[in-house]
């Protein structure tokens, strides 16, 4: 067993990332999620693993800085909430463009605009959807707990790494503020020089024929299709082998509740107390949102009376839910906006005003 | 076992540091914790609360409807938390800075005067650590033993010389739950 210790998301996300032997942070803080630089800051990642800490000038600034090293062929990162993740899309979009591996998170504040900071899922499209220009997708990771925080982080890298291409972690303002108790794993080696990947990364042209090469510029259309096509083929195969979620008291159930990061946890609750009542209700939470887990809402769906979607936003979701299951059951959805939190009674007072009465 | 508390009160009265000792408190004794704070625009002397669950099976949601017990420490807590006790709950409250008292007649109400207890030992700082043994010995969650190791976890190393003090205070509050 690893190390026990109660922390919250953010410090849980900020050590994990030490753990997996990351090169290097570049960030701005932002609330809710300032805590991850505060802590990396305490720590002196510098003494423990030689890993790089910096408070970069910009939100602008530290995505550029990610873009630069991540094309080294070091494992870095950055983070930041809702308004920084806005300003960091044009890099985001050209390290997917360009194949550049790295880990970004988002902690969500409501918005839009500066909105407050308060938890919200009102990024769910930015996230998913593109947010940048271009046809590109990030793999999109919605941790609901603490120890998910940890785990996507180690997860994250591997995933950038094995599919060349950013990873995502979309987490809310609650889970990075709250305490939960967490296992951490063991200390993992930052990479060394002869371990970069050599066959793209700038890491000096040494013995090559040729300089490696990074950029998302290819201004012959022949050309940039065929990039199209190489990133289509890979989303592809992310879908195929990648996509995760979790199921809860789903094979008996009449109802599903389905929601992601932490309203799926309080959808657990508003279903276990939906049961009490003598409803067979069950949970789908995807945990990958891209790729999005269409499958599992496909096989449940004939059997099903309806499905009742709650997110912290407009309905964001819903609409892959209702992709995925067509016409097969009905897709009802309610929500908070803004930074307020949906209570388990709530929602299962909004289920029995749709579905029961 | 589970236990659901909020403690709420005035920014400033130690709210945010008791939920993360009987959070810490937990964890030693080997239960499940989670430890959720308001943290929105919180100044001193404005209003600031968190929720504790503290189980021993694996904790669903950190967001809840009701709690089992409330403790309030300001009026406007009160007013805001008293309808959110479970029905046969526990309510807690601090009576200095309450003018208008609970009213509801389906709960366990405990009026608590750790403001006087503090100054009666001349600390102001460990009226959080009176309020914490009032509320553990109505809701028997954590043993003695599990404070005194959640403090130690919960406090920097510098501080330590400070526990005594801080258990001194803590056996006080016991003493209003009797």
């Amino acid at each position: 067993m690893g190390e026990i210790r109660l922390m919250k998301g953010n410090e849980a996300l900020a050590e994990s990332m030490i753990r997996s032997g990351c090169d290097a942070y570049f960030g701005y803080p932002i609330t809710p999620q300032s805590e991850v630089l505060e802590y990396l800051s305490n720590e002196d990642p510098m003494k423990r693993t030689g890993m790089v800490v910096l408070q970069a000038e910009s939100e602008v600034a530290a995505i550029n800085m990610v873009h630069g090293a991540g094309g080294c062929g070091k494992r870095v990162m950055t983070t930041s909430s809702s308004p920084g993740i806005s300003l960091m899309q044009e890099a985001i979009s050209y390290m997917a463009s360009a194949e550049v591996p790295c880990l970004i998170a988002n902690v969500m504040r409501g918005g839009p605009g500066l909105g407050t900071i308060q938890p919200s899922q009102g990024d769910y499209f930015q996230a998913t959807k593109g947010g940048g220009h271009g046809d590109y997708h990030l793999i999109v990771l919605a941790p609901s707990t603490v120890q998910e925080m940890v785990n996507h982080v180690r997860d994250g890298f591997e995933l950038a790494e094995k599919y060349r291409t950013p990873v995502f972690i979309l987490a809310d303002g609650a889970i990075g503020q709250m305490m939960e108790k967490v296992e951490l794993f063991d200390q993992i080696p930052r990479k060394t020089d002869a371990e970069l990947p050599q066959e793209w990364a700038t890491t000096g042209r040494g013995s090559r024929k040729m300089r490696n090469f990074i950029t998302s510029l290819n201004i012959q259309p022949e050309k940039m299709e065929v990039i199209n096509h190489h990133l289509q083929e890979k989303y592809r195969t992310i879908e195929k082998n990648e996509t995760r979620f979790e199921t809860y008291k789903i094979e008996d159930a009449d109802y599903i509740f389905t929601g992601f990061g932490l309203g799926a946890r309080i959808c657990k609750k508003a279903a276990d107390m939906a049961r009490e009542k003598g409803f067979k209700v069950g949970v789908i939470r995807p945990i990958t949102l891209y790729p999005f887990p269409t499958a599992v809402y496909q096989k449940y769906a004939g059997k099903l009376k309806g499905i009742l979607d709650v997110e912290m936003n407009s309905g964001q979701m819903v609409e892959d839910v209702r992709l995925a299951v067509g016409d097969k059951t009905r897709v009802e959805f309610y929500g908070r906006m803004g930074g307020m939190i949906p209570a388990p009674d709530e929602i299962l007072e909004h289920f029995e005003k749709i579905f029961i009465k | 076992m589970t236990e659901e508390v909020i403690f709420a009160g005035f920014g400033g009265q130690g709210v945010l540091s008791m939920g993360k000792i009987l959070a810490y408190a937990g964890m030693m004794e080997g239960k499940e914790v989670c430890w959720m704070p308001s943290y929105g625009p919180e100044m001193r002397g404005g209003t600031a609360n968190c929720n504790v669950i503290v189980s021993d099976e694996p904790i669903v949601s950190p967001i809840i409807s009701s709690y089992d017990t409330v403790v309030a420490l300001n009026q406007p807590s009160l007013d805001k938390f008293e309808s959110k006790v479970k029905k046969g709950g526990t309510l807690i409250y601090e009576t200095s800075t309450i003018t208008v008292p609970p009213t509801r007649k389906d709960i366990n109400i405990i009026p608590i005067s750790a403001n006087q207890a503090a100054i009666e030992l001349n600390n102001q700082k460990v009226f959080n650590m009176i309020v914490l043994g009032a509320f553990l010995a109505v809701r028997k969650t954590i043993t003695d033993e599990g404070v005194e190791k959640g403090l130690k976890k919960a406090l920097p190393e510098r501080h330590h010389k400070l526990i005594p003090l801080n258990m001194t205070a803590f056996q006080k509050g016991k003493e209003f739950a009797k």
